[in-house]
């Protein structure tokens, strides 16, 4: 077998295996079937049926779910295209596409690897020795202190001279862990000494770095591209701030509220860093901006794709895949510094499975029901899933990243917020509303970014009782509920006639529309709970009792309420969909069901709003014969203190024994769920009991972890 | 104000085979004071009768109600909402008895039973219909008072001419003690329940009973009687004596779920077939015993109707209210009534021209034909002899009959006897009587003397039997009765030699006319389960359509056989 060319002349890429999953791998995919290059997906077994396997031309198994035994198994990846004959490997993001060793592999095995030298990766892949090459290229970077030297003392005049408040980082790692904001100098041994702990324990590397603490910082990264021929250029920045848990999940590009002159500034020093380090493919280059000095300065090197990068295509018109595999082929940049085109505004908005009222937990489920927002040249939706699929507890709980393009920024926003209403998923918490609502916020609306944004207006995102919101939110379920109902006789009533066709004609005059009483009208009592979205797990119950009036007229009533009914005339549109006139309003509707934990969950979309509701099944709807059969979620049988898990994930850590007496907020173990750690604590102080778990297990979300007895 | 008609008529004279039926002109004169007075007429007597309906529906009031809630436990008509296909049809029968006369000591008293306490009627289960039979525990904890029996009985009548399976919904305290003599003893009181289930069970007539709520006593046996039966946790009982009596006859103290429980008799005794955990899932099973009942293949489309795609009246079928006359005296055309009901308002005329005074012909309702009879008149010997044949047809033809009564009896006088009107008269009850064919009858005017058998009155069996709010049914009219009687007074009264003033005859035909008015009454005959209740003409159609489902659905074909006619 031949190995690929190492640039220049000869044999392009024909066949790319893509080393990742989800939503970047389609994506990849689809950038090389229109090039005319052949595919291979690999796979894990819990992505067997998974989308990116289907959108290519052929998969290859390659381990157990694990990403540490698949996805990040690089023998079991490279063997994957030896076997099947491609030529190259694009790694994606996250999992292998940042390890220099794999790059390195990669070439060692004659594949090409799509993405930047191993070197490179290498040399930005520390973040001191980064820093240090950035200062040589005189990148601006944030004062501090990126030396050897960890004295205590020598550190905390460092500090000094940098001046309060400072940041604490460990040399090596990421996502936030050890890092310790210290604000006065005799905060500084405290923060140290425990920020050294953690950094040897998650990391072990104990080394850490200070730096001057932004109060206000905004995260603007710059996406570069460099070909084998010594070229790099930059295509503008993006914005990055508005983050949960140190994660991203609006990002936008250009950055708003940024002049020209800022702009090309900002270019020119990621081209200078991305050329200090010999780029070449795509990266991403991210400053952090002081709000206040509008000062920038250098953070880190994504030596990657990055997730959002639709938004830099979005803007300037080209495809980063396409591009990424042309300097893989040893081509030249498309385009230089000058040609690159800047048209419009773009929004990336991250939909994630994720429980908002429980601080972004990740969440677990099935999407019984998905509908994206239909795409076209202004609107992307890069999707990894389908409707029935899985978000498991492997692997990263992204649904979907939805992209839109406007003539300029309030035109995006306008766009975004529009999609983000019609973007329909049921089966699983997600943050779409959570979303929404950032979008429609004034300071988001002003361009007003900043990293500590969603901390910081927490009060108009979260809290909304009592007040007038929370009175129009309830009122607006209402008519959700009402709509609901009046769907849900109306489906039935067609359901028992399909069922007849064919039987007895005559006795479909039983199934007629109204169903006759004699001298009343049918009526029935459904109750419902609405889950108040924002409200940590809150249900409302709502009782309505439906009248049948006339043919698909119905005539709703809300027990114990003194507003008076509701007339609504339901006419089904097929696949979900209905046509309802209300009070005058004639608005169109979607309606998804289904049934999960004995209950049988609805969630409409009408007008601007999207509504959960469950009702309790009744034996009506599911059958159990079985005697003496206990539903195993009754609360009365679980022992009181009892401490579930808070998400399904893996025990990592177990800190005590049972019989140890704890007190009200001690950590007992730690879960790790989606590449986040997260400690289970005691609710209240006494004896630890029934600690069966093991470092190693997995545990789902209704697991009892472990019970407190009183002291 | 005219209506527009949708449909175009058919042009007569057309191609032959584009010719279709006749199309009844609409025959109603709107602008009429006649047509504006039966208008409100009847609409004030709907709006009595719902509001009599709004109170047979809250069962035996409100606290009653409240404590059968408190059990976790639904009202009948709710349990069989739940049990019938969602979204399905409930034909109620006899559904607003509302008052129970008795006669104790000399006082007449009134005593409130809401529908007799007890609920019928069809409905669709799993797409084959059942007949309901629901006791309602609110209304004197659901026992039986004779009324309560007779609606049972005839209930069980109906499911065995049509062989629809039986779903008895069972909840109550067994026969009303105080009231043990005219419930226990006699051919078609408490004990003719059970024989009805054992011989609907060997003609193959699926018998389910679920057992909502206590069965005691001879209740009992209506589970136990049942090809299958379902009991619910906690509410369900059965026993032949609760625990009251068995402590008093044998000293043993047992609580009434170890006595007679849905565990002991589901896992036990063998009592009961199916445990079910609640009312919910209780009514579920039961869905399930019909859904697997397989009598698929019984009895079904045995009558051929070319098509489904059946056409609507031509004319508004809410018309009828302002049809139904508010006078008895005021004719009306019983094709302007027959152009409501039928399909396209088509209605073949048979022998149009003979014997005018009763109106027969060959038309559909919702695709399934029918031969209709209806009143147009007095009968003569010739509308009788009309009528007559007309059934012989049907009946050869395997055709379903309704009778649309409006009648005030066969002509009398020398001329009509001399005509033999009493032998033209029998020979159109011999046709009603022994015709095999699906019969439903509806009194829409008055119904009165032998034009009442004629036109297959109760005592001949119609699958069903309606009124419209407006029917009247008396041996004769208030007036002729008061006459006969006077003039026997009369004459007795001569023979004592005593002479009877022009004001005491005059006062004492009132009390007649006013007895007559008031046993000749709708809700007098309903409250007797004269009838299997009350209708608003507005649902002749629907209801029509509904019986004929019902009444087809399983009907054996069975030749007729006539008596002797005499000729």
């Amino acid at each position: 077998s031949s190995s690929a060319p190492e640039g220049g002349a000869g044999k392009g890429i024909e066949k790319i295996l893509v080393a990742n999953r989800g939503e970047i791998a389609c994506r990849i995919m689809r950038t090389a079937r229109r090039l005319g290059i052949r595919t291979v997906a690999v796979f894990s077994d819990a992505d067997r049926d998974a989308l990116h396997v289907e959108c290519a031309d052929e998969a290859v198994r390659i381990g157990p779910p694990p990403a540490r035994s698949s996805y990040l198994n690089s023998s079991a990846i490279i063997d994957a295209a030896h076997r099947t004959g491609a030529q190259a490997i694009h790694p994606g993001y996250g999992f292998l596409s940042e390890s220099a060793d794999f790059a390195q592999l990669c070439e060692a095995e004659g594949l090409n690897f799509i993405g930047p030298p191993a070197s490179a990766i290498r040399d930005m892949g520390d973040k001191s020795a980064s820093k240090r090459i950035m200062g040589a290229a005189r990148v601006p970077l944030v004062p501090g202190y990126h030396g050897d030297q960890q004295d205590i003392d020598f550190l905390k005049l460092e500090a000094e001279k940098i001046g309060y408040p400072i940041l604490i980082k460990p040399t090596h790692g990421g996502g936030g862990k050890g890092m310790r904001i210290v604000h006065s100098p005799h905060e500084f041994v405290d923060s140290f000494l425990s920020a050294q702990r953690e950094a040897a324990a998650s990391f072990g590397v104990s080394t850490v770095l200070i730096e001057k603490y932004i109060t206000h910082p905004r995260h603007v990264e710059v996406q570069v591209f460099g070909d084998k021929h010594g070229n790099v250029i930059h295509l503008y920045e993006r914005d990055c701030s508005l983050q949960r848990r140190h994660q991203k999940i609006i990002e936008e590009a250009p950055a708003p509220n940024v002049v020209n002159e800022f702009r090309s500034h900002l270019g020119e020093a990621a081209v200078a860093a991305a050329k200090a380090v010999g780029y070449y493919n795509a990266g991403t280059v991210e400053f952090i901006m002081d709000t206040a000095s509008g000062k920038f300065y250098f953070m880190e090197m994504n030596t990657r794709l990055q997730v959002e990068h639709p938004v830099t295509e979005m803007i300037v018109g080209q495809d980063l895949v396409e591009w990424q595999i042309r300097v893989a082929n040893g081509e030249s940049l498309p385009l230089n510094q000058s040609q690159v085109p800047l048209k419009g505004h773009a929004f990336e908005a991250r939909i994630y499975a994720e429980n908002i009222s429980r601080g972004f937990l990740p969440a677990t489920g099935s999407l019984h029901y998905y509908c994206p927002v239909s795409i076209s040249p202004t609107v992307r939706v890069e999707t990894g899933v389908k409707q029935g699929d899985t978000v498991s507890m492997h692997y990263d709980p992204m649904i979907a990243k939805l992209v839109v393009w406007g003539e300029n920024r309030n035109a995006a926003l306008v766009k975004l917020k529009d999609c983000l209403l019609k973007f329909q998923v049921a089966g699983l918490p997600t943050n779409i509303c959570f979303l929404h609502r950032l979008a429609n916020h004034w300071a988001f609306e002003k361009g007003l970014v900043e990293t500590h944004f969603i901390d910081h207006f927490k009060q108009d995102l979260f809290n909304d009782s009592g007040s007038k919101i929370a009175t129009a939110t309830s009122a607006a379920a209402k008519f959700g509920a009402a709509f609901v109902t009046a769907c849900i006789c109306e489906n039935d009533n067609n359901t028992s006639k399909e069922k007849l066709l064919g039987v007895d004609k005559m006795l479909s005059l039983w199934y007629a529309d109204p169903p006759f009483r004699m001298h009343h009208s049918t009526k029935r009592v459904i109750e419902l709970e609405w889950e108040n979205e924002l409200d940590s797990d809150c249900w409302e119950p709502l009782k309505l009792a439906i009248t049948h009036v006339s043919q698909r007229r119905y005539s709703v009533e809300f027990e114990g309420s003194d507003s008076s009914a509701l007339e609504i005339t339901v006419v089904p549109l097929g696949e979900g969909k209905y046509k309802i006139d209300a009070d005058g309003l004639s608005t169109n509707v979607t309606l998804a069901q289904y049934s999960k934990d004995n209950c049988n969950h609805l969630h409409i979309w009408h007008c601007h709003h999207h509504h959960h509701f469950r009702e309790l099944m009744t034996y009506g709807r599911s059958i159990d014969d079985d005697f003496d059969h206990k539903p195993s979620f009754e609360a009365a049988s679980r022992p009181k203190g009892s401490v579930l898990a808070p998400m399904a994930g893996l025990v990592v850590k177990v800190l005590v024994n049972n019989g140890i007496k704890v007190e009200e907020g001690q950590p007992i173990l730690v879960l790790e769920a989606m590449k986040m750690e997260h400690v289970v604590k005691s609710p209240r102080t006494g004896y630890i009991d029934g600690l069966l778990v093991t470092p190693g297990q997995q545990v789902f979300d209704t697991t009892i972890l472990f019970t407190v007895k009183e002291a | 104000w005219r209506r527009e008609i949708p449909v175009s008529r058919q042009p007569l004279g057309q191609s032959l085979t584009g010719l279709s039926s006749a199309v009844l002109p609409d025959g109603v004169d709107r602008s009429s004071d006649a047509f504006a007075q039966n208008a409100v007429a009847t609409e004030s007597l709907l709006s009595e009768l719902r509001s009599h309906v709004q109170k047979v529906l809250g069962g035996g009031g409100f606290e009653a109600v409240r404590r059968n809630q408190s059990r976790n436990k639904l009202l009948p008509r709710e349990r069989i909402d739940r049990i019938i296909d969602p979204g399905s049809s409930f034909l109620e029968l006899s559904q607003v008895y509302l008052f129970l006369e008795l006669l104790a000591g000399h006082d007449l008293y009134e005593e409130s039973l809401a529908s007799g306490g007890i609920i019928t009627g069809i409905g669709p289960v799993q797409g084959r219909l059942c007949m309901f039979v629901a006791n309602d525990p609110t209304v004197k904890g659901g026992t039986y008072y004779p009324i309560t029996v007779k609606k049972h009985l005839r209930a069980q009548e109906i499911a065995a001419e049509c062989k629809l399976p039986c779903i008895y919904l069972v909840d109550s305290g067994g026969a009303n003690l105080p009231r043990q003599a005219a419930v226990f003893p006699d051919r078609d009181n408490f004990g003719r329940i059970f024989y009805n289930q054992a011989k609907m069970s060997a003609e193959g007539i699926p018998q389910i009973a679920l057992v909502l709520g206590s069965c005691t006593a001879g209740g009992a046996y209506i589970p136990a009687m049942a090809d299958e039966s379902v009991i619910i946790k906690g509410n369900g009982t059965i026993f032949l004596a609760g625990p009251p009596l068995v402590k008093a006859a044998t000293g043993e103290e047992v609580s009434a779920e170890d006595l007679g429980g849905a565990s002991m008799h589901c896992k036990i005794s063998g009592v009961s077939d199916h445990f079910a955990h609640d009312e919910l899932h209780g009514l579920t099973i039961g869905r399930n015993i019909v859904k697997n009942l397989h009598m698929a293949a019984k009895g079904l489309n045995r009558y051929p109707y070319d098509s489904f795609d059946y056409k609507e009246p031509l004319y508004d079928t809410n018309e009828l209210r302002s049809i139904a006359p508010s006078d008895q005296k005021q004719p009306f055309d019983a094709r302007s009534v027959i152009a409501r009901i039928a399909d396209g308002s088509e209605f073949d005329e048979f022998k149009k021209l003979y014997g005018t005074t009763l109106v027969t012909g060959f038309a559909k309702i919702y695709g399934q034909p029918v031969g209709i009879i209806g009143n147009n008149g007095i009968l003569f010997t010739e509308s009788a002899l009309k009528g007559s044949h007309f059934i012989e047809l049907c009946a050869q033809r395997n055709i379903p009959l309704i009778f649309l009564q409006n009648i005030t009896g066969f002509m009398v006088g020398s001329k009509s006897e001399a005509n033999g009107i009493a032998k033209a008269g029998a020979k159109m009850v011999m046709a009603v009587s022994c015709s095999k064919v699906p019969k439903i009858t509806v009194i829409v005017g008055g119904s009165f003397g032998a034009g009442n058998y004629g036109m297959c009155g109760r005592a001949y069996s119609p699958n069903f039997l309606f009124l419209w709010p407006t029917a009247k049914i008396s041996v004769m009219g208030g007036a002729q009765a008061a006459g006969v009687l006077a003039q026997i007074e009369r004459s007795n009264k001569k023979k004592q030699g005593i002479e009877w003033c022009a004001e005491e005859e005059e006062k004492f035909k009132a009390v007649v006319v006013e007895k007559y008015e008031r046993e000749a009454s709708p809700y007098y005959s309903t409250s007797r389960l004269w009838d299997d209740g009350i209708i608003d003409p507005a649902d002749t159609r629907r209801v029509l359509g509904l019986c004929l489902s019902a009444a087809i659905t399983n009907h054996d074909i069975e030749d007729t056989k006539f008596g002797v006619f005499r000729m």
